[in-house]
């Protein structure tokens, strides 16, 4: 059949196998661009190292600073190690309880690590699911959801943070525990960003809603969430990866802000925003190592992510190429 | 053959990417005459779009012109600075567009925009501007003109609008005009009219019009001359008559006949196996060679020169009666 | 009033389409009317179509945008709900909430091609997974080796390569991924096609290559094709019966030889001499006037009366019915010259 000859014999130079995933993204613009970038590459590279340390905070610091049999009354208020004052092993001082700060900032690092992550993830759940569902039904659903994410977005987010775990503290107060706080927090972060990943999901999808692909599976009967989960979720996930990256930095930020603000995590389970609470009280006394180094810990992985998730957004932006 | 308005020789345009040089254009040589209309054709990827950019001057970079000239009358005008360029174009080139909806700016009345046109290329009062912009418009067949001068463009349906961008066009009596597929985004009944206008209008003043388009249907009523293109290369430039009816370029024969026709009674349409190599994988020698029925030895290493067959010129081995032919 | 029967196929044909309407609401959202007094509008993009097709045969619908075409594509199919009118497909009506069994059974077999290559595939999904996606979802083959067998067999049939199932949409050409779209359409087994502008987006010499294709696939399965296109001379090559409609209604109806050789309506008249074809070389002519009005306000009477030579008062007010084949009042009343 004459059909055969033709497409089939088309660009020599097309290789039969379709490459590896691994190897279509070192040969993509995206890699090439990171390569090209010296701050991106380093702010990787910083970000890399802060999960590294944070992820391995349990070996590799001198002492489990929630541990209260290892904590000595006697070590207490020491200076940094290069100071005349200083004591081994207490690279960064201890505060007024005899806590080391090395110790504390690399575990504040991973609490706070770990909140936003999953933070990150409800707010992103929450959003990307409205987001489709707004985007594919369209009408009064769409209305209403949009609306509301109108309304949210008319305040701070930290507020909406402060309102919804102050309202769940004065619910609940004595009744919560300490993994019960943190699931808390995470709740109150997720709610007050899912409007950003919603926005943006929603416009995709209405995008691609219209494309005859969509139509091609309506008409082999598949029912709507079929057709948003396995056909238009895998191409409105593009942007919300740059989206995610600058959420974590906020997500991070707020809970620091939370705990500073004395409504985070309670002191016996610091995270870096405790940390710099605690520590600011004795700023004035001269003590000042116990804020600078959860703020400097701080101050340092926002950056990091920030830029990591600026250039991101740069790099995927196909105007700018 | 009158007075040459545009003559490209052996014209060459690269674009620079990480993966090398691709050479879009290469070698292409063509002559437009006064008031003739030159069809350039072609399917997707054969070049002719940047043929008529590149005559305009707007290879943007990583594009550019990497050999042969480009003269408009005498004049050289494929190495002049941008700002010199910038006159030609409008005052002596006009340019149509595919999309009507873009080429105007909504913003503003249609008018103003014609007006600004005229003003800009020519030393004529705001006054004499305007009811000259009135005598385009009723030239270009937008009925009531001197109400609907000042209407914007939304106002305008599809057909009157490509109307204003000819009347554009020619408000500052161009030598040449730039025609990328004018009548490729019109109903077919407008097509017709849009198409009608454009050679009325070029005979009436003398304009050559360069005409670039995939629709060869259009290039068959509306040209005089017609050159085939073939990724990147002119395959044959002729007389539309000789071109349509009689193609000797194997490519343009195989296209002539996939071409299906309200007249025709051919079972199946002709078809070219396989499809227009990629730019980064164009083959040695001809081009066309890997998918021509009529290819032989030659055609696989040396490129072919035009040669000229009649009232035509051929790029193809098959007319060279001093090489080995078929 | 019932338009008397066309020249169309006996009842009981394959595909019959009785009295389609299709109006869409295109009013602004009721705040702006509420503050604008604006009244509701309404579109109407299909007014009254009917026709019929037998097996085995490709019934084409023609005509310029606006005229509905599509609108009628996408009833016939069930992608979109008709406002009036009835679609029956080998029996089974497709808007009869009564018989939502009997066409669940059915949906395999019909399928669709759509105009834009480059939309009509999910750009994540392999090739292989796309063309095995309505043989899953109908449950037609077990076993993923066979599944997997079938869609090389299928791809072969359209002129690619088994591997090609590995790779995916974008590194395919227009051209291959038509092929690919009717390799999909074939996999569900389908038996009656609606290609809309399945080659309009195509080069000339891609276009001749899927044209040849749908029309050997026809020969060998027995398909039924109804296919929309705005090109005559497309249309002249593949089908045998042609419908031309104007701003949603059929102002002509009958057997291709019929159209060309003579037509009858004046807009169809008008159509095939506007087309710019290869064998009309340099020819100097005087095309109609006038555009097509705004579907949204359509002249009253015949749609075609403010551009027709031959319009009368009656043309103007009473809308002409499709009579043996054509909608005009001109040639009922035997006004138009031949």
């Amino acid at each position: 059949m004459s059909a055969r000859m033709d497409d089939a014999a088309e660009a020599p130079d097309a290789p039969r196998a379709t490459p590896s995933r691994l190897a279509r993204f070192l040969g993509s613009d995206l890699w090439l661009n990171f390569r090209r970038s010296k701050l991106a590459i380093g702010a990787f590279a910083v970000t890399l190292l802060m999960f590294g340390l944070a992820f391995a905070a349990p070996w590799i610091s001198p002492q489990n600073p929630y541990d209260p049999a290892q904590l000595e009354l006697l070590n207490s208020n020491l200076p940094p190690l290069w100071n005349p004052d200083g004591q081994s092993p207490f690279l960064l001082g201890t505060d007024d309880q005899g806590r080391d700060v090395l110790s504390a900032v690399l575990y504040g690092l991973r609490l706070s690590l770990i909140v936003g992550m999953l933070g990150v993830v409800v707010s992103g759940f929450l959003g990307i699911g409205l987001g489709l569902v707004a985007g594919y039904f369209g009408g009064a659903l769409d209305t209403v959801i949009m609306r509301v994410a109108d309304v949210q977005l008319t305040f701070p987010a930290i507020l909406i943070a402060l309102v919804v775990d102050g309202v769940a503290k004065a619910s609940f107060g004595s009744a919560l525990d300490t993994n019960a706080t943190i699931l808390l927090i995470v709740v109150s972060i997720g709610l007050s960003f899912w409007v950003q990943y919603a926005r943006t999901v929603r416009s995709s999808v209405m995008v691609e809603r219209s494309k005859d692909y969509v139509q091609a599976a309506r008409l082999i009967g598949l029912s709507s969430p079929v057709i948003m989960v396995r056909h238009v979720l895998p191409n409105v996930t593009g942007p919300v990866f740059v989206i995610a990256t600058i959420n974590l930095a906020l997500a991070i930020i707020t809970e620091a802000t939370l705990s500073f603000l004395g409504t985070g995590l309670p002191e016996t389970m610091p995270s870096l925003g405790t940390l710099i609470r605690t520590g600011n009280r004795f700023l004035f006394s001269g003590e000042w190592w116990v804020v600078a180094f959860p703020g400097i810990a701080l101050a340092g992985l926002v950056l990091a992510i920030n830029l990591l998730g600026d250039w991101l957004r740069d790099a995927l932006n196909p105007k700018l190429q | 053959m009158t007075e040459t308005v545009l003559s490209v020789r052996d014209l060459r345009v690269a674009f620079e990417t990480r993966r090398g040089t691709l050479t879009a254009i290469d070698g292409v040589s063509l002559e437009i005459g006064r008031g003739e209309i030159l069809g350039v054709v072609g399917e997707s990827g054969a070049g002719k779009s940047v043929t008529g950019s590149a005559v305009i001057g707007l290879i943007d970079p990583p594009g550019r012109i990497a050999g042969g000239e480009i003269r408009l009358g005498s004049e050289r005008i494929d190495d002049l600075p941008p700002e010199k360029m910038r006159r030609i174009r409008g005052r002596r080139i006009g340019m149509i567009f595919q999309d009507p909806l873009t080429s105007l700016d909504p913003l503003y009345r249609v008018g103003e925009q014609i007006v600004e046109t005229i003003r800009t290329h020519t030393d004529l009062s705001a006054k004499t501007a305007r009811a000259r912009a009135i005598d385009l418009l009723t030239e270009v067949g937008i009925p009531a003109p001197e109400r609907r001068i000042d209407g914007y463009p939304h106002e305008f349906s599809g057909g009157m609008r490509q109307r204003v961008v000819i009347a554009l066009a020619l408000a500052a009596e161009p030598e040449l005009i730039i025609a990328d597929e004018p009548t490729t985004a019109l109903d077919v009944s407008v097509q017709a009219q849009v198409i009608t206008l454009l050679k009325r209008l070029c005979r009436e003043h003398g304009t050559a019009v360069m005409l670039v388009t995939h629709d060869m249907g259009v290039i068959a009523e509306a040209a005089d001359r017609v050159a085939v293109m073939y990724s990147g290369r002119i395959a044959e430039i002729g007389p539309v008559a000789e071109v349509v009816r009689a193609p000797r370029h194997p490519y343009a024969r195989g296209l002539m006949g996939a071409i299906p026709t309200l007249s025709d009674t051919a079972e199946r349409l002709t078809q070219i196996p396989g499809s227009m190599p990629r730019l980064t994988a164009i083959p040695p020698g001809c081009a066309f060679h890997p998918r021509c029925p009529n290819v032989f030895g030659r055609c696989r290493v040396e490129r072919p020169e035009p040669i000229l067959v009649g009232g035509t010129r051929v790029a193809c081995h098959l007319y060279d009666a001093r090489g080995e032919a078929a | 009033m019932r338009a008397a029967r066309t020249s169309a196929a006996p009842a009981g044909a394959y595909v019959e389409v009785e009295d389609l309407r299709r109006v869409f609401d295109v009013s602004k959202p009721w705040l702006n009317r509420l503050i604008e007094r604006e009244p509701r509008q309404s579109l109407k993009a299909v007014d009254g179509v009917g026709f019929a097709i037998p097996r085995g045969e490709t019934f084409a619908l023609v005509g310029e945008s606006g005229s509905g075409k599509s609108t009628v594509a996408r009833m016939v199919v069930g992608l979109l709900p008709p406002s009036a009118g009835e679609v029956r497909i080998s029996g089974v009506s497709m808007t009869d909430p009564r018989q939502e069994a009997a066409r669940r059974r059915l949906r395999a077999r019909i399928q669709m091609i759509f105009q834009d290559p480059y939309a009509s595939m999910n750009p994540r999904w392999r090739v292989g997974s796309i063309i095995a996606e309505p043989i899953r979802a109908f449950n037609l083959i077990q076993g993923e080796g066979a599944i997997r067998a079938r869609v090389g067999e299928l791809l072969r049939l359209v002129g690619l390569h088994p591997d090609d199932a590995r790779k995916y949409p974008h590194e395919f050409s227009g051209g291959q991924r038509q092929r690919i779209a009717i390799a999909r359409a074939l996999a569900s087994q389908a038996e009656f096609l609606v290609g809309d502008e399945p080659t309009s987006a195509l080069d000339v010499s891609v276009q001749a290559q899927i044209l040849n294709l749908m029309r050997d696939l026809q020969d060998r399965f027995g398909l039924t094709y109804l296919f929309i296109s705005h090109n005559l001379a497309v249309v002249r090559h593949m089908a045998t019966r042609i419908g031309v409609m104007y701003l949603g209604r059929l102002v002509e109806v009958g057997p291709k030889a019929g159209i060309f050789a003579s037509p009858r309506h004046p807009y169809t008249r008008m159509l095939l001499d506007a087309v710019p074809d290869l064998a009309h070389i340099g020819r100097a002519r005087t095309p109609v006037s006038g555009e097509i009005p705004n579907p949204i306000d359509p002249p009253p009477g015949c749609t075609f009366n403010p551009r027709c030579p031959h319009a009368n008062d009656r043309c103007r007010s009473e809308v002409p019915a499709l009579l043996d084949g054509v909608a005009c009042h001109a040639v009922e009343e035997g006004r138009l010259p031949s």
